[in-house]
């Protein structure tokens, strides 16, 4: 792997759903009754998003795809337009090459939460959530519970949840990030899923026969 | 019909009614931001709330919750008003305290419900939100930091207006109404938005900051920008009208307006005719009354009666059309043409020329063929009620003639008058929903009886309507869509007769009285006609004239109009006439006493007798029976005659359609602002 490069972050001024979307919608579309398509607004949402990782290297929504996708599902563009703003896993400006979601929500944030996000911080040099880092790589932004509370800390990075996160550990992350790589995902504590720290803590033995 | 008893009081309501309007139904007002009868419901102001006896112990939104039979409500127990004060507190949190410089202050919701419902003080020490204001073109000024989100703009941009472009775009506290992308509302219907949005969010632009509600005298009126006949309030101040807002008439415009009809009232202050005046050299020179009077006496002697003649604009009240037409007979003429546009319309039935289905039972019908017309530009409200029948369910639409979003779906059939043979072979698919549909109609638009072949189209439709059902005993199905508020009127009277317009303009006649008509090219009149403008605006009429009389607009004059129902309305006068000018019928009543062959009334009242003489339906005020249709003999014509020259709009730009709205400075921003949509069809 190299060294990331920066990612393409123009607004562009045409969308074209490319092979692979074009082959997610139909089975994202063909979930729906006739007629009620405009449904599958979410999932074509994401699959732009991803459409735009691929071909640019910064996941967004810029708004010629959101009217490309009012257009294929035949609703209002002002109706993608609102359900692309409400949801916040959308983004409506672009974004770094990698999206670092720091989740803030109590769980996580009693475990040490502003450990993870002052180390982002550090290694990005980004000053505040929403931001992107001066060389376009990072944008560092705070989520809402993630749901990964029994492993709090959590930093998910694009798709990836790390969990059991200090501060320690972001920095290696985002060290072996920088350079290209995608660490394996999961507790960085070794730890098994959800499992007790340390190994097993109960039912060590086995009831006599 | 389920009963409810609401604070003691027990109604009976409609199944299906929620609480709201049973509290309504028992004299109680109900406080409400985001309800409202026309829209869907949102219930997410919860200003509504009510408490339900043997419900769960909570307050109820009563605008979405559904009557049972034998519910128990009541609207003022502690913990209602509890309950909505506590609302009301939360609505005042972001909403900023600046009423002082709110054009809503003294007819908005919030301020009037914060009466009953606020503190008198704030507990809020925080930050408050402020919003970005879009902009939403010429018409509608937006100051969004005052939004309380009820939705009702979204909602009646998408459900009524048929354009879904306002939304609610991101979450939260960062929630904002708006169009997320820069662009004036496409819509026809946009001034409505000021109407309902309850508190100053949305606010009219050219009305901003010009004077407050409590200042203004209200005067009830009709537009006549269209022939719709909308139910219109003038509120003026001095001697200057200041809005116009529509007044509820379920029938005719329910409570909406065209954005022409609401917003060109500057077009009433501009460009004006204030003083006589007459050709001297080719020059227009300014004169008095009795000089411009003397001038066309001296004119008219020795004309033979049948070399005089007169055209009938379309903003003409049926007074000053009956006064000039008693003129013109005292002097022999009977040369009367209304048809500036050369529509090929038969005036020998009354309903060969009018809307007959009226605009209320379009609600009714189940199937609609519009020929040659874009009911969208040229009846806004019109079109809104065929979009709310559509949306109803079960309401194909069909329409021959130019290509045009119209709000709904809409069957193109062809563009030109040759397509309707195939539906009047029957051999057209269409034709087949016509006859299948148990009460069809088709609207013929001005479009399509403007070409040469314009009295077969008509005999052909009428052909087709009884055809298919459309004319029978309690239905009548067979509509002509005007664009003049006079025209009808002008029909009733036997304002078409004699030499028609085109005869007219060819050296037809010496001398030519237009009352109020610009709507044809009038540099083509014979240079050797002796051309009288009597007209409230410096426009193409006036321009010709050789002597002008300057009359009064129809918010000037006491008047009558005939809708293209057929439904006779009166307006009021709001203001006087600027400067020399009078109203219309008074003119001709005193040139009438100056040529020794005085009119037989002194008063308007006497007036209004001699019409009903003319025509008994102008006895008949504001109330239109239904009708079938007993006799299927059609409309003269040769109904197999039909060109297949595409029919052309009739309505090139809906902001600039006449001299009122042509000389607005709004309707020319809204022409500019809509030019992509308007520009290559203006004239």
């Amino acid at each position: 792997m190299t060294e990331l490069s920066a990612p393409d972050r123009t607004e562009p001024t045409s969308f074209v759903f490319d092979n692979e979307s074009n082959a997610a919608i139909a089975v994202a579309v063909a979930k729906y009754p006739a007629g009620k398509q405009a449904s599958a607004v979410l999932p074509l949402l994401d699959i732009v998003q991803r459409q735009m990782a691929r071909h640019t290297g910064s996941a967004w929504v810029p708004l010629v795809s959101m009217d490309a996708i009012a257009e294929r599902l035949d609703m209002p563009p002002i109706r993608v337009y609102e359900i692309a703003t409400f949801y916040l896993m959308f983004n409506t400006k672009p974004i770094g090459r990698v999206h670092l979601q720091v989740c803030g929500t109590t769980p996580c944030w009693l475990r040490g939460s502003d450990e993870v996000a002052k180390a982002c911080r550090d290694f990005t040099g980004i000053k505040g959530y929403g931001e992107t880092s001066e060389d376009g790589l990072f944008t560092l932004t705070e989520v809402e519970c993630l749901g990964g509370c029994v492993n709090a800390p959590i930093l998910q990075v694009d798709d990836d949840y790390y969990e059991d996160m200090n501060g320690e550990r972001t920095l290696a992350l985002l060290e072996a990030l920088r350079r290209g790589e995608r660490p394996s995902r999961g507790s960085t504590i070794g730890r098994a899923n959800s499992a007790p720290e340390g190994g097993p803590m109960t039912l060590l033995t086995t009831p006599a026969e | 019909m389920p009963k409810v008893t609401v604070d003691g009081i027990e109604v009976e309501v409609p199944a299906g009614s929620n609480v709201l309007q049973a509290c309504e139904a028992a004299g109680k007002e109900i406080p409400r931001f985001c309800y409202h009868e026309r829209l869907s419901v949102a219930g997410n102001c919860r200003m509504c709330l009510v408490e339900i006896e043997k419900a769960p112990p909570k307050p109820f939104a009563s605008c979405a919750y559904p009557v049972n039979d034998g519910m128990v409500v009541h609207t003022d127990t502690p913990m209602v008003k509890a309950a909505r004060r506590g609302v009301m507190e939360f609505l005042l949190i972001n909403h900023p305290l600046d009423c002082p410089i709110c054009d809503q202050g003294g007819e908005c919701d919030l301020q009037d419900q914060a009466v009953g419902y606020g503190g008198d003080h704030s507990r809020y020490h925080e930050a408050k939100r402020a919003v970005v204001n879009p902009d939403l073109g010429p018409l509608v000024k937006t100051i969004m930091t005052r939004c309380i989100h009820c939705t009702r703009c979204i909602r009646f941009s998408t459900e009524i207006a048929g354009v879904p472009e306002m939304g609610a775009t991101a979450r939260g506290e960062s929630m904002a109404v708006g169009t997320y992308i820069e662009k004036a509302l496409s819509s026809e219907l946009s001034g409505n938005l000021i109407d309902i949005c309850p508190v100053g969010a949305l606010t009219s632009k050219p009305y901003a900051f010009v004077a407050r509600p409590w200042e203004l005298k209200k005067t009830d009126s009709i537009d006549v920008l269209d022939a719709v006949g909308a139910n219109i309030r003038v509120d003026t101040r001095g001697a200057e009208v200041l809005r116009i807002l529509p007044r509820l008439n379920e029938d005719v415009n329910e409570e909406w307006l065209g954005d022409k009809s609401r917003f060109a009232l500057d077009g009433l202050k501009r460009r004006r005719l204030d003083t006589p005046w007459v050709r001297q050299n080719g020059k227009l020179v300014r004169t008095s009354w009795p000089e411009a009077f003397a001038a066309i006496e001296a004119k008219l002697a020795g004309v033979a009666g049948d070399r005089v003649g007169a055209v009938a604009g379309d903003l003409c009240d049926a007074e000053s059309m009956l006064a000039l037409k008693d003129v013109m007979a005292s002097l022999g003429s009977h040369n009367l043409d209304c048809r500036q546009d050369g529509a090929s319309l038969d005036a020998s039935r009354r309903d060969f020329y009018c809307f007959n289905t009226s605009i209320a039972a379009i609600e009714e019908a189940d199937a609609l063929l519009i020929v040659g017309s874009n009911p969208r530009h040229e009846a806004p409200l019109i079109n809104a009620r065929i979009r709310k029948r559509v949306l109803a369910g079960k309401f194909p639409v069909g329409l021959i003639g130019a290509e045009a979003d119209l709000t709904y779906k809409v069957a193109h059939l062809g563009t030109s008058a040759a397509d309707l043979a195939g539906l009047l072979e029957g051999t057209h698919e269409f034709a087949a929903t016509l006859h299948n549909a148990k009460r069809p109609m088709i609207i013929v638009g001005l479009g399509a009886l403007r070409g040469d072949d314009g009295a077969a189209v008509l005999a052909a439709c009428w052909k087709l309507a009884s055809a298919t059902g459309m004319l029978t005993s309690e239905w009548h199905g067979f509509n002509v869509l005007h664009t003049a508020a006079a025209r009808v009127g002008a029909l009733d009277l036997g304002f078409a007769t004699g030499k028609k317009l085109a005869q007219m303009m060819n050296g037809g006649v010496e001398v030519l009285w237009l009352l109020g008509a610009d709507e044809f090219d009038t540099s083509k009149i014979s240079s050797n006609t002796f051309v009288i403008y009597q007209g409230h605006h410096g426009d193409r009429g006036a321009a010709r004239a050789d002597v002008i009389l300057p009359g009064s607009a129809y918010t000037e004059k006491n008047g009558t109009y005939v809708s293209t129902e057929g439904r006779v309305q009166r307006g009021e006068l709001a203001v006087f006439p600027p400067g020399e000018a009078k109203e219309d019928w008074k003119i001709l009543r005193a040139f009438s006493a100056m040529i020794q062959k005085p009119l037989p009334y002194d008063t308007i009242e006497a007036l209004r007798v001699r019409l009903e003489q003319v025509n008994p339906i102008f006895a008949t005020l504001d109330v239109l029976p239904r009708f079938g249709c007993g006799d299927l003999t059609g409309p003269a014509g040769d109904a197999t005659a039909l060109s297949s020259t595409p029919f052309l709009p009739v309505v090139a730009n809906y902001y600039m359609t006449d001299p009122i709205s042509r000389a607005s400075a709004t309707m020319a921003a809204c022409t500019e602002a809509h030019a992509p949509a308007h520009a290559v069809a203006a004239e």
